[in-house]
């Protein structure tokens, strides 16, 4: 009954664990190996004019919702401006001002972006746009837009077809007289060709906009925004291209703006231009995840240890490894056999050896261990009461590392100093330990046992160090309970120590002819 | 090395796991291990029940009190200071003479009274208790051990141990101090433990530093057959033993003094499993047998004949030397 108790309760902690670690992978794509470097599109609007000596602002249209993107980071890159970025009419803007400027003037904006981890269905407009009313259109475009809306509407659908099929005539290679009004020889490569869909598509009621963006593409410089329009159903907003009909978006397209104004607008400034170049890199995919998850803002970003300051963000990386030294101890002790100084001594060192290397890091645990016995073994002399006597040694480990830190410094070694961070009151319960396993079992069994404690600390400084585990166990500090559950099932393990199949040999087996007890 | 494993499964050896999870966690409850652990505490039940045990000269509870151990030795040529709570061995002081102001210990070393006043504030401080908590000192009788054991024995005291599974004496051993357990019979520190025929009470095996051996490593004495007098007596103390400490899985240290007789020296809560070593033979079986005859009779002689039933059921012997 316990046994199956015990294991359910691990398979339960488990299943829970991966889910999570599942979860994470899929929706903020978490990497489960560190380096895997993940693809960066950067973005950047470059803003020139010629400065007109006067107060200068300068506003620019800035991307808020990027489409199938999520935005990682942005920067603004302006000397000698105050920038002031908000939002106006749903529409995020920057703004740079200055009171006097002279000559060329260079601003720039940069952005960071890369593609969401899961397609989303559109956009999910909580605010369903009113239908715009029917312009009141002055002939002969009013009759020309309504024969050809009129066509339209005996051969589709429903709204999307319509426009659909609305822009296909508009577009025609050979249009007829309707559409050559209604085309008024504008450019339909141009805004002021979207402007016009729009008008006219307000004669059937359809909410249109027009719709910015940038076409990704690597290493592509003095690009332009392409203008798209974009049609409401009733349920979500649909893109379209301008020039053809066709649905949809074109292939890496990063919405810049939804917005009927201008993109940019500078007030005492003149021959403005606006260049955007876009080049792609590759980004640690932790930082991606990380603004994946912020920009989500979901229950699993929360779970993210990026959320914390920095340097707690350290303290983690080093706490999380802890129970993967105890795995390795628990796994010593109770599957192995080895004897230790102290359950968790071994891990407090290996955590010591993090920072020391561990060449380092063993040469000076031994002249530590060394140098508080033979004080230890001193003191025994002068016959002192055990806490004091315990102080006396502490005393000396820390005077030992300060000598230590001292000489190297002289010498020039700065390994020397990572000492100062060996646990020193668990050095001297090592000390006092070993002394008295000293004097109860001799020198042998001390020595043994120290070493089998180092060699247990060096094998946790091996596993905690695992630069896989650590990236692992800190964007997913739920596999902890993975751990959980091998030490649940660890605790009901009752098979033999593998020390124990050497030390009870002579049972089953005939003794060795010498028949002498082993030294 | 698999092959090992599965030999000494079908031999029927409990490893340490075993012992804890399947022995040790459900048998001792928690709560009793007090009175095994407090040495003090052991004694003052054992009297209460009628049990010999040596007589204590008396406890010192603080530093300041430790040099009144003088006066408490005194008329006292021998005695021994040992920790309330210590395990292992660890932390007895045998006095065995006194010459001039000099103490001399049982390896012949001498002592002055600050030194022994020295070794009781360290025993106080509790450098050799569970957990190195503030302890006790034990002063009490020396046992004058039995002359049967005379050759066999490096100056310290051999004692008997017997495995006591849920009140029914399961296994015991001799043990024996040698040279490099320091006259201590503690088989982790050396000592040589012999297993006995638990129907004869003569001794069979023998293992040191869990070794086979034929021979006291000191004295190159032999070990098996060695007849251990009031066997059956022993048997019935040691069954006894578990109404004081109803642990189910239970060390019981005796010694025979030669004028006392048997006493009870100590009890164990987590006895060791070299034992098994000792008597060449796994514990399983004998604890199979004794689980399988519960519900177990409430007379230790009862009990006794439980695990009689099992050994002369038998029919193989021991791995024979």
């Amino acid at each position: 009954m316990k046994r199956l108790q015990a294991t359910i309760l691990a398979l339960l902690v488990t299943a829970a664990a991966l889910a999570l670690m599942y979860a994470k992978i899929t929706r903020l794509g978490l990497p489960l190996l560190p380096n895997q470097l993940e693809q960066v599109w950067s973005v950047e609007a470059k803003i020139e004019f010629d400065a007109s000596r006067h107060a200068t602002v300068v506003d620019f249209d800035i991307p808020d919702k990027l489409g199938q993107y999520v935005r990682l980071d942005e920067y603004f890159i302006s000397r000698g401006y105050g920038l002031n970025v908000g939002i106006r009419d749903h529409d995020r803007r920057a703004e740079w001002s200055t009171r006097q400027a002279r000559g060329a003037q260079r601003l720039y904006y940069r952005l960071e972006a890369v593609p969401q981890s899961e397609d989303d269905p559109g956009e999910p407009s909580k605010h369903v746009p009113a239908p715009p009313n029917v312009p009141a259109y002055e002939e002969p475009l009013a009759s020309a837009i309504q024969d050809t809306l009129g066509n339209v509407r005996d051969e589709s659908a429903n709204v999307f077809t319509f426009v659909s099929q609305t822009l296909v005539k508009l577009n025609a290679q050979a249009p007829n007289d309707n559409v050559m009004i209604i085309r008024n020889n504008l450019d339909r490569g141009s805004e002021a060709w979207v402007d016009r869909l729009i008008y006219v598509l307000a004669g059937a009621s359809i909410p249109a906009r027009r719709v910015r963006g940038v076409i990704l593409e690597d290493r592509a410089a003095n690009q332009h925004l392409t203008t798209w329009l974009e049609v409401h159903n009733g349920t979500r907003w649909e893109g379209f291209d301008p020039q053809t009909g066709n649905r949809g978006y074109p292939d890496n397209f990063l919405r810049w703006s939804v917005s009927d104004e201008p993109l940019l607008h500078i007030e005492g400034g003149r021959n403005v231009s606006v260049s955007f170049s876009v080049s792609r890199y590759a980004k640690s995919p932790t930082m991606v995840a990380r603004a994946r998850g912020v920009a989500n803002d979901t229950f699993l970003a929360s779970t993210m240890l990026y959320n914390l300051p920095v340097n707690t963000q350290n303290v983690y990386r080093v706490l999380l490894m802890v129970p993967f030294g105890a795995l390795v101890v628990a796994f010593m002790r109770t599957i192995v056999g080895l004897p230790t100084l102290g359950t968790f001594m071994p891990i407090l060192v290996a955590i010591a050896f993090r920072e020391t290397e561990l060449a380092w890091g063993i040469a000076l645990f031994i002249l530590i261990t060394a140098s508080g016995l033979s004080l230890r073994f001193y003191l025994e002399r002068l016959q002192l009461l055990l806490v004091p006597r315990l102080c006396s040694v502490l005393v000396l480990v820390v005077l030992v590392m300060t000598i230590i830190s001292l000489v190297s410094a002289k010498l020039g070694i700065d390994k020397g100093f990572s000492i100062a961070l060996f646990p020193i009151v668990i050095l001297t319960m090592v000390i006092e330990r070993m002394s008295v396993i000293w004097e109860e079992s001799g020198p042998g069994q001390a020595l043994k046992e120290g070493m089998g404690s180092l060699s247990v600390a060096i094998l946790g400084y091996l596993v905690m160090k695992n630069e896989h585990l650590t990236h692992l166990v800190f964007l997913f500090p739920e596999s902890l309970l993975i751990l959980l559950a091998v030490f649940i099932l660890m605790g009901r393990y009752t098979g033999y120590r593998l020390m124990e199949v050497a030390r009870f040999k002579d049972i089953v087996e005939a003794p060795s002819s010498d028949a002498k007890p082993h030294p | 090395m698999l092959s090992r494993i599965r030999k000494l499964k079908a031999a029927g050896v409990v490893g340490i796991n075993n012992r804890n999870r399947g022995y040790i966690m459900p048998h001792n409850p928690r709560a009793l291990y007090a009175r095994v652990d407090d040495k003090v505490e052991t004694k003052r039940l054992a009297i209460a029940a009628g049990i010999a045990v040596p007589e204590l000269y008396g406890l010192i509870h603080a530093v300041r009190e430790a040099k009144d151990f003088e006066r408490m030795v005194e008329g006292h040529k021998d005695f021994v200071v040992k920790p309330a709570h210590g395990s292992g061995g660890k932390g007895i002081l045998v006095i065995t003479d006194r010459r001039r102001d000099m103490y001399i210990k049982g390896d012949g070393h001498a002592l002055t009274a600050a030194e022994v006043q020295h070794h009781i504030e360290n025993v106080l401080g509790g450098v050799y208790s569970l957990g190195g908590q503030p302890d006790q000192a034990i002063i009490e009788y020396r046992v004058k051990f039995d002359r049967v054991f005379e050759a066999v024995s490096y100056r310290g005291v051999p004692d008997i141990r017997v495995l006591v599974y849920r009140g029914v004496p399961a296994m015991a051993m001799l043990r024996l101090p040698t040279r490099s357990s320091d006259g201590r019979a503690n088989l982790h520190q050396g000592a040589v433990g012999a297993g006995i025929d638990m129907l004869t009470g003569a001794t069979t095996l023998a293992v040191c530093k869990n070794r086979r051996i034929e021979e006291h490593p000191d004295f190159g004495t032999p070990l098996g057959g060695l007849q251990i007098p009031g066997w059956p007596a022993l048997l019935l103390l040691a069954a006894r033993c578990h109404e004081l400490a109803p642990l189910g899985y239970l060390g019981v240290d005796m010694v025979l003094d030669a004028e006392l007789g048997p006493l009870i020296l100590e009890l164990n809560a987590r006895p060791g499993l070299g034992i098994q070593i000792a008597n060449g033979r796994g514990l399983r079986g004998v604890l199979n047998h004794i689980d399988a005859a519960a519900p177990l009779p409430t007379a230790p002689e009862a009990r006794v004949a439980v695990m009689r039933a099992y050994y002369e059921g038998l029919t193989e012997a021991p791995v024979p030397l």
